[in-house]
């Protein structure tokens, strides 16, 4: 009998018929409870997420300097904005793992005013991505202007809109936190955001990298 | 109707009374019939008052089982739209030549193909591969829900809503006229300015996070939830198939996703993805969506072929012929389905080399495939085989299936597909695959866990009537496309010159009337196995001497599925179990821990409708209303903690109880 089995351990099963083999083959004791499955589902999630953004680098790097005669990157990035949004991103990050480390050794309020401060640096990188979007179109570098343009608002769009949401989800899960404390499930919720939080950081470093420096760099 | 067209704008977007089809016949009379079966069903929830048990047991239910008998359902009665499309396509062109039009318009034909090829693989095929899987699966690894049970409820209702908004594109509005993929500039604002490209996008995109998220429940359950014991070289072949399937679900999906979303930028915001000018390029459409629809075919394929490998050895009662080899081959099939998809467009004119590459990469996918085949073989061969209605169906898989793979290969070739592409051989090929493999794969499930799913087996005699009348209805329908397509012939054609190939469409026209029998037959084992199921009763919870777990528990099971977990020491667990001289447990019983029903999955589901609907029609304020009440539903979803419940011991006593009562009667 494989010594693996939490049954076969019982020597003697609850019917007594067959005492050799008819308790190895079910947990009479109840003792197997699959582990929760909600960081693996959640971290499946985010691959998913990011094959998305995989599809939307693909297009960028597809038309990407299909200008159509209109700007090109070398026109319309200004890196000193960029490099001060990126560092609000950064930051963030950073605020957010000062938030996990307060939630573990249990104190609310820091956690929570951590929380807090990685939602304003979100709200920073949001505000600054707006105006330079902003910007761009002030100056007729509209998303309808060339497939360079199309691919590049949808990018960097839907990477801001992943901030929005995820700003979205750190107030929710305050006000939760607020309402019933560090509670397991909370905890748990938690944990979702924070691996949410510094995937959008990571896939913001290939935009970054990919889109601005080596737009204007090139 | 409004006296301000401002005003009427405002509140309607581009709906108008003109919208409603009222001056096609054919529609109306559609409508009608809807409208009247609709009232009709309705009215007999109402009068047998079903509408309570309705919500409480099944709408609301987070149970996996409940579930996946819902997406069954929903396919089957797409099905019957699906092919009431392709009943009409085959009358179209069985009759369309020289003077003679037909009855189809150009416009409406369009409409019908295009919606015959989205419905039968977004809400059919898909739906009958989820179900099982979600019917399936928890109970061959010895788990008592999905991993995520509101989640399961909310794809569902996705999908539903989905379908809901296909089939209202039938009495408002059109539908896209660009073919099942939507291939731009076609499906361009220029060329499709009107809301049928719309309805695609958005029933696509809804549906497809329904998907996703299912498919990211079966592979955390899979992965997380088996039995104690259960290794992974010891879960069953169609647990197996089942995770790669999901695996690629989750691998292909979001870029369906993705670029529905860039054409859906293209038409509503005028970016220039897909466009012909200012730096667009449509053939990156093309690309991409076929990144997600190549792998979507073997999404579809796998778990049939799982349900094959399952038949054959219960059938055969023999062990399955080469476990390990078959898990490689699902693993090797799921790994090359990402390196095939250029093969729909060898004529996009990329080259020799990548041609062949891709065309190497292909016809290496039936190496695999045929391993399996053989794998199936091997296992029949020395084995006590009966001929009950789902091995009926594997054999009649393994011969069509192996017909059809050999076309494919054929198309493999890219010389030979430069002549072939686009014309009936390769409509002949697929449906070849799909009808003989996924269709008939499904209908095999169904027979094969019916009697688990409700207690009672499905009626031989019809089932074998609807397996005769499928097999030779799909060889009359689908022989003659093949050798229209070697004459040439091309797809989506409304009208014929050339009356000499009459007769092969009037051939097919018959074989389509052959299929329609055997779905008629199909709904006649339904009803007659429910008038029958006292004599049909399976009491033993085993009705086919099967292998695997699911077999172990009662027909249909308990909501808890098992009173104690089973622990695994074989991949056939349940025949080890059996020939171990198992005894069921008879005490000892404990309260078990299960999720509560929830309803915010339907009402999202309902927003969705509302949403895309709003956002298909351009009324503004609709589509913002809507998404702000969805934000609100799922965020208020989140404040709800209170989740689980117990199934107290005296109950399961109860039940385990009945099961023993039940089971000492009729031996």
């Amino acid at each position: 009998m494989a010594s693996h089995s939490i049954a076969a351990m019982n020597a003697v099963g609850p019917t007594g018929a067959n005492p050799v083999d008819s308790s190895a083959f079910y947990d009479a004791k109840g003792e197997h409870h699959p582990e929760g499955s909600t960081m693996l589902g959640f971290w499946l999630y985010l691959m998913s997420d990011c094959l998305i953004f995989a599809a939307l680098f693909a297009t960028y790097a597809v038309v990407g300097r299909n200008y159509a005669a209109g700007p090109s990157p070398k026109d319309l990035f200004d890196l000193p904005l960029v490099a001060l949004n990126t560092s609000m991103l950064l930051f963030s990050s950073i605020t957010y793992g000062f938030a996990m480390l307060e939630m573990e050794r249990g104190y609310l309020a820091r956690c929570q005013l951590w929380l807090a401060v990685t939602g304003l640096f979100g709200i920073a990188f949001v505000g600054l991505e707006l105006y330079e979007f902003q910007h761009l179109i002030h100056e007729g570098a509209t998303p309808q202007r060339s497939a360079f343009l199309s691919a590049f608002f949808t990018l960097v769009g839907t990477h801001g809109l992943h901030v929005t949401l995820g700003i979205v989800w750190l107030v929710t899960l305050m006000v939760q936190v607020h309402r019933r404390g560090l509670v397991p499930e909370n905890k748990r919720r938690l944990l979702c955001l924070s691996m949410f939080w510094h995937f959008l950081d990571v896939i913001w470093i290939g935009v970054f990298t990919f889109v601005y420096l080596m737009g204007v760099l090139q | 109707m409004f006296s301000n067209p401002d005003l009427q704008k405002l509140l309607f977007g581009r709906l108008t009374l003109d919208a409603v089809p009222l001056h096609e016949p054919i529609l109306l009379v559609t409508f009608a019939m809807v409208g009247l079966g609709g009232i009709a069903v309705l009215g007999a929830l109402t009068y047998f008052r079903l509408w309570g048990t309705l919500w409480r047991d099944w709408f609301t239910s987070v149970d996996h089982k409940k579930i996946g008998i819902m997406y069954i359902v929903l396919a089957l009665v797409m099905l019957l739209r699906g092919f009431a499309d392709a009943l009409m396509m085959r009358a179209q062109q069985a009759m369309a030549f020289g003077d003679v039009e037909g009855y189809l318009p150009p416009h409406h034909y369009d409409q019908i193909f295009t919606a015959h090829g989205v419905i039968m693989i977004f809400f059919v095929a898909m739906p009958l591969v989820t179900g099982l899987m979600n019917f399936v699966v928890p109970l061959q690894i010895g788990a008592r829900d999905v991993a995520f049970p509101f989640l399961n409820n909310f794809s569902f209702w996705m999908t539903v809503s989905g379908a809901v908004t296909v089939m209202a594109s039938l009495f408002v509005g059109e539908f896209a006229r660009t073919g099942w993929l939507a291939y731009p500039p076609l499906s361009g604002p220029a060329m499709s300015p009107g809301v049928g490209v719309d309805y695609y996008i958005w029933a696509l995109q809804i549906a497809g996070i329904g998907t996703l998220l299912s498919g990211i429940n079966l592979i955390a359950t899979i992965v997380k939830m088996r039995a104690p014991g259960m290794s992974m070289m010891k879960m069953p072949v169609f647990t197996w198939t089942a995770l790669c399937t999901n695996i690629l679900i989750v691998a292909a999906f979001p870029i369906l996703t993705a670029v529905l979303a860039l054409l859906s930028l293209d038409r509503y915001v005028g970016t220039h993805f897909f466009s012909n000018d200012l730096g667009g390029n449509p053939m990156m459409y093309v690309n991409l969506i076929w990144i997600w629809g190549h792998p979507e075919v073997y999404i579809l394929i796998l778990p049939a072929f799982g349900v094959f490998s399952e038949i054959v050895s219960t059938f055969s009662s023999k062990r399955l012929f080469g476990y390990a080899s078959m898990v490689y081959a699902t693993v090797v099939i799921t790994i090359l389905s990402y390196l095939v998809w250029l093969h729909h467009f060898f004529t996009m004119g990329s080259g020799a080399s990548v041609n062949s590459f891709f065309g190497i990469t292909t016809m290496i996918i039936s190496i695999p495939t045929g391993a399996k085949i053989f794998n199936w073989l091997f296992t029949m061969y020395k084995g006590r085989i009966r001929f009950e209605v789902p091995m009926l169906w594997t054999v009649g898989f393994m011969v069509t299936f192996t017909i059809g793979g050999m076309t494919g290969v054929l198309l493999a070739v890219p010389p030979a597909d430069f002549v072939l592409h686009n014309s009936l051989f390769l409509i002949a090929h697929f449906h070849n695959v799909i009808i003989g493999g996924v269709l008939f794969g499904m209908l095999a499930g169904i027979t094969y866990w019916f009697p688990k799913a409700f207690g009672f087996k499905l009626d031989d005699f019809w089932g074998k009537v609807s397996f005769w009348f499928w097999l030779t209805g799909f060889w009359f329908a689908f022989a003659p496309l093949y050798v229209l397509g070697l004459m040439g012939v091309t797809r989506r054609v409304q009208h014929f010159d050339d009356p000499s190939l009459q007769i092969w469409f009037v051939i097919a026209a018959f074989g389509a009337l052959l299929i329609l029998c055997g779905i008629a037959s199909f709904a006649m084992t339904l009803v007659v196995s429910f008038i029958r199921r006292d004599q049909l009763r399976d009491t033993t919870g085993d009705p086919w001497g099967g292998r695997t777990l699911e077999w172990a528990t009662s027909s249909p099971p308990p909501d808890y599925n098992f009173a104690f977990t089973p622990v695994i020491h074989d991949h056939d667990a349940w025949w080890d179990m059996k020939k171990r001289g198992y005894s069921r447990p008879l005490h000892g019983f404990k309260a078990i821990h299960m999720p509560k029903n929830t309803a915010t999955g339907l009402i999202l589901g309902i927003l969705s409708i509302i949403f895309s609907f709003a956002m298909i029609w351009y009324i503004w304020w609709l589509a913002a209303f809507s998404f702000l009440v969805i934000a609100v539903v799922s965020i208020g979803h989140t404040f709800n903690y209170n989740r689980d419940f117990y199934i107290p011991a005296d109950e399961v006593i109860r039940t385990e109880g009945q099961r023993t009562a039940l089971m000492a009667e009729r031996v």
